[in-house]
């Protein structure tokens, strides 16, 4: 039996290529996890998505109900749609779940993340800063001579746009929180 | 800590042996140490609860799953801190696995000193998160009695698996008030077991119109009860299709049943696989498409309709696509499915399934379990056979260890009745048996109890031939030496170019002389003229034993679905192994 020809680190002979193939598109779906605010429950579910090897684009948590204890965990994944339903049976059967909604499919979604920008500069920079602020509505929180600090809310897309173009400016530190997410309209 | 409310107060290590006794728990398997002495010390001051002393804490898990397998309840295993907590992972993930409703409590240090890398101190609840159906870690006495009763419901409940729940020794010395599983309201956690009548309408109307159906079982029938299995007779009866089970769901239907196509999959019967990928209506009856089952998935039965019926949503469309997804226990789905069958009157496309039915006639006749014992050396195939022959009729349970004499005995052992079989299906656990079998014996003390193994997996936890013989459990050791890691020797063989990279064993034990150094009567066979004496000898002695089989070494298990291929692409013997698997396949285990 002659030796088996396997070139090192070669994807094409990856198990995984015998993987079915329901559809190969990749979506992005925001998913609004209502969990009891119990020790460790955070860490089930993101030990869900690496133990599993789903992606975690983005992912906030914050207990939404202090007397009953829940925390809302919103997450943005991308995946296959049947990784994607996989995804959701898999937090649905964790103990601590009480809910899973997919906003994504479920209607129009507002997302809104926060960010802190640090951007160095005088000059003319510093003026062409504040201008920009302007324009995406962003507040100055901190001041020195030669730096600010701008709050901004929004999209992940005006965020993204945001900091492309203070970057040339002067952009040195950058903190974001992830996406919050809420369904539109009167249905909770 | 909390007021009396006027209820009993009682420290925490009393609260462990009382919510034992409430859950029904009559025998706990574990091994005491220091951060579990105060439930120790309970456990010494009354006689309902048995403790059995195993010798190493992964027996404990797999006793307390052999304890549960045969008898349905919720087995549980007690384990100190830290490596006490750290053995318990592989039994742990061996059950969550096999979805096998265990509960471990775990000794932790005392809450003050967590995180300080005090002695003997592990991160138990991190460690065993992702091998637990749920898990927990309790820090104040007045939540203990809640959360063990919630622990047993959840591991019971839905798709079954283990759970623990670690205890620091501070909590198990201060007191609360007690609640009894009746106070204690359990959580949100109440999976769905009732079927949508609409999509058991459409399983019906499949039945219905099938030209060539098959029912593929799994473990989900056996978790389900007994009812389960008498309710899938019925149906298996009332529509007279073939039927054929995974590893873990055998004896759901009875092995003697006219419908029976033997196990399906990697070592299944030709029948069963030739039906699988022939079928147009697969009815998914609790078993979940592993790659052990399905083989190439873009060639897995690629002309059915395929019907799901599974507790756990994550089980459906994971792998194979479900045309008609039932999400509920399979008891409840078959009982209504059968209730609607029978209400309308239904009947089954006659002429279509005579036709379906000679040509899995045709694949019986291959009888591709035949074998030749010629010589004066024992055939595995032979020795499986004539314990089965000398065993059928007796109250049995068998339990395995892993490799090819787990696949034997799969093969060539029948089984009458759900969970009378032990085996380690999805994780794969060599050493799984003997514990597991010692866990059965405890619950079914007058009962048969065998453990087929292979002489490697055996050793893997042969220290608790210390424990059967400790508390006399007269369970069987039936070892099939080759003398080799008989699987890995296979798959070299046929992927590896014959190189046997360590798949031998060079110095093994006298196994004769082993049992008797443990207390226990050995008995070794090698001719097989000798064979069927030698088993009786074994069946008639009252105590354990370890039976050493000295088999052909390098005989391989057949039929065989070479990894990457398809369910109509089996090796039936030898001659055919020679270049079967190529690269893409072999990168699969």
């Amino acid at each position: 039996m002659p030796p088996l020809k396997l070139k090192k680190g070669s994807t094409s002979h990856s198990a995984y290529n015998l993987r079915p193939t329901f559809s190969d598109v990749q979506e992005r779906h925001t998913l609004a996890v209502l969990v009891d605010n119990e020790v460790g429950v955070l860490a089930r579910v993101i030990g869900l998505f690496s133990g599993r090897g789903y992606n975690i684009e983005s992912l906030t948590v914050a207990e939404v109900d202090h007397e009953g204890h829940t925390s809302r965990i919103t997450v943005v994944t991308t995946g296959t749609p049947q990784v994607i339903e996989q995804i959701k049976a898999q937090l649905g059967r964790i103990v601590p779940v009480h809910d899973v909604h997919d906003l994504t499919v479920e209607g129009q979604v507002v997302e809104r993340e926060l960010a802190l920008f640090k951007v160095q500069g005088t000059g003319d920079k510093r003026i062409e800063a504040l201008r920009l602020a302007e324009i995406f509505r962003a507040n100055v929180v901190d001041s020195t001579l030669d730096s600010f600090v701008f709050e901004i809310t929004g999209d992940v897309g005006k965020i993204d746009a945001f900091a492309d173009l203070m970057r040339p400016i002067g952009l040195v530190e950058m903190g974001r929180t992830g996406v919050a997410a809420l369904s539109r309209g009167a249905r909770a | 800590m909390t007021k009396n409310m006027g209820g009993r107060q009682l420290t925490g290590a009393q609260m462990v042996v009382k919510a034992l006794k409430d859950q029904g728990v009559d025998a706990v398997f574990g091994y005491p140490g220091g951060a579990v002495l105060p439930i120790y010390d309970e456990i010494f001051q009354q006689n309902e609860i048995r403790h059995f002393l195993v010798r190493h804490e992964q027996a404990a898990v797999h006793a307390a799953e052999g304890y549960a397998r045969s008898t349905g309840k919720v087995g549980v295993a007690l384990v100190t801190s830290g490596p006490g907590a750290t053995n318990a992972v592989t039994g742990l993930t061996d059950a969550l696995m096999d979805s096998i409703p265990i509960l471990v409590i775990s000794g932790q240090v005392p809450t003050f000193m967590i995180g300080s890398d005090a002695f003997q101190e592990a991160d138990t609840v991190g460690i065993t998160r992702p091998c637990t159906k749920h898990n927990w870690l309790v820090k104040d006495t007045a939540a203990l009695s809640g959360v063990l009763h919630e622990a047993f419901h959840v591991a019971r409940s839905g798709r079954p698996g283990p759970v623990l729940v670690d205890i620091p020794k501070d909590v198990q010395f201060a007191s609360a008030e007690y609640l009894p599983p009746t106070k204690v309201s359990t959580s949100h956690y109440r999976p769905k077991l009732q079927g949508d009548p609409a999509e058991i309408e459409r399983l019906v109307a499949l039945m219905e119109g099938a030209e060539r159906p098959v029912f593929y079982t799994g473990g989900g029938v056996i978790n389900s009860g007994p009812e389960a299995s008498r309710l899938l007779r019925g149906l298996v009866e009332a529509t007279g299709f073939p039927i054929t089970s995974t590893l873990m769901g055998l004896g759901a239907y009875p092995a003697s049943g006219d419908k029976w196509l033997g196990m399906l999959g990697m070592h299944g019967t030709y029948e069963a696989n030739m039906a699988m990928h022939g079928c147009d209506l697969l009815i998914n009856v609790g078993a979940r498409f592993d790659d052990r089952i399905t083989g190439r998935i873009d060639a897995f039965s690629p002309n059915s309709r395929k019907v799901h019926i599974d507790i756990d949503a994550s089980s459906i469309n994971k792998v194979i696509k479900a045309d008609v997804p039932i999400l509920g226990d399979v008891a409840h789905v078959l009982e209504d499915a059968l209730a609607l069958w029978k209400a309308r009157g239904s009947r089954t496309n006659a002429g279509k399934l005579g036709t379906w039915r000679k040509r899995v006639q045709e694949w019986r006749a291959v009888r591709c379990l035949d074998f030749k014992q010629e010589g004066a050396v024992i055939k595995p195939q032979y020795a499986v056979s004539r314990l089965e022959a000398l065993t059928k009729d007796r109250d049995r349970y068998i339990c395995t260890e892993v490799g090819q004499h787990q696949m034997w005995a799969a093969q060539y052992m029948g089984f009458e009745a759900p969970n009378r079989w032990m085996t380690s299906g999805g994780l794969g656990t060599m050493g799984y048996g003997q514990p597991a079998s010692m866990g059965v014996q405890v619950a079914h003390p007058e009962s048969l109890v065998i453990n087929v193994a292979g002489e490697a997996s055996w050793l893997m936890n042969m220290q608790e031939m210390g424990t059967m013989v400790q508390y006399r459990l007269p369970v069987k050791q039936f070892i099939l030496n080759n003398e080799r890691l008989g699987m890995v020797r296979q798959w070299q063989e046929l992927l590896h170019g014959e190189r046997y990279s360590q798949s031998w064993s060079e110095a093994l034990p006298d196994f004769v002389k082993l049992a008797e150094a443990f207390g226990a009567k050995g008995i070794r066979c090698q001719d097989p003229a000798d064979l069927d004496d030698a088993i009786v000898e074994m069946l008639d002695h009252d105590g354990p034993v370890i039976f050493d089989c000295l088999v052909e070494k390098h005989e391989n298990c057949f039929p065989m679905i070479p990894s990457g291929k398809a369910h109509n692409e089996m090796l039936m013997t030898n001659a055919r192994m020679q270049g079967a698997i190529n690269a893409t396949g072999a990168v699969l285990v």
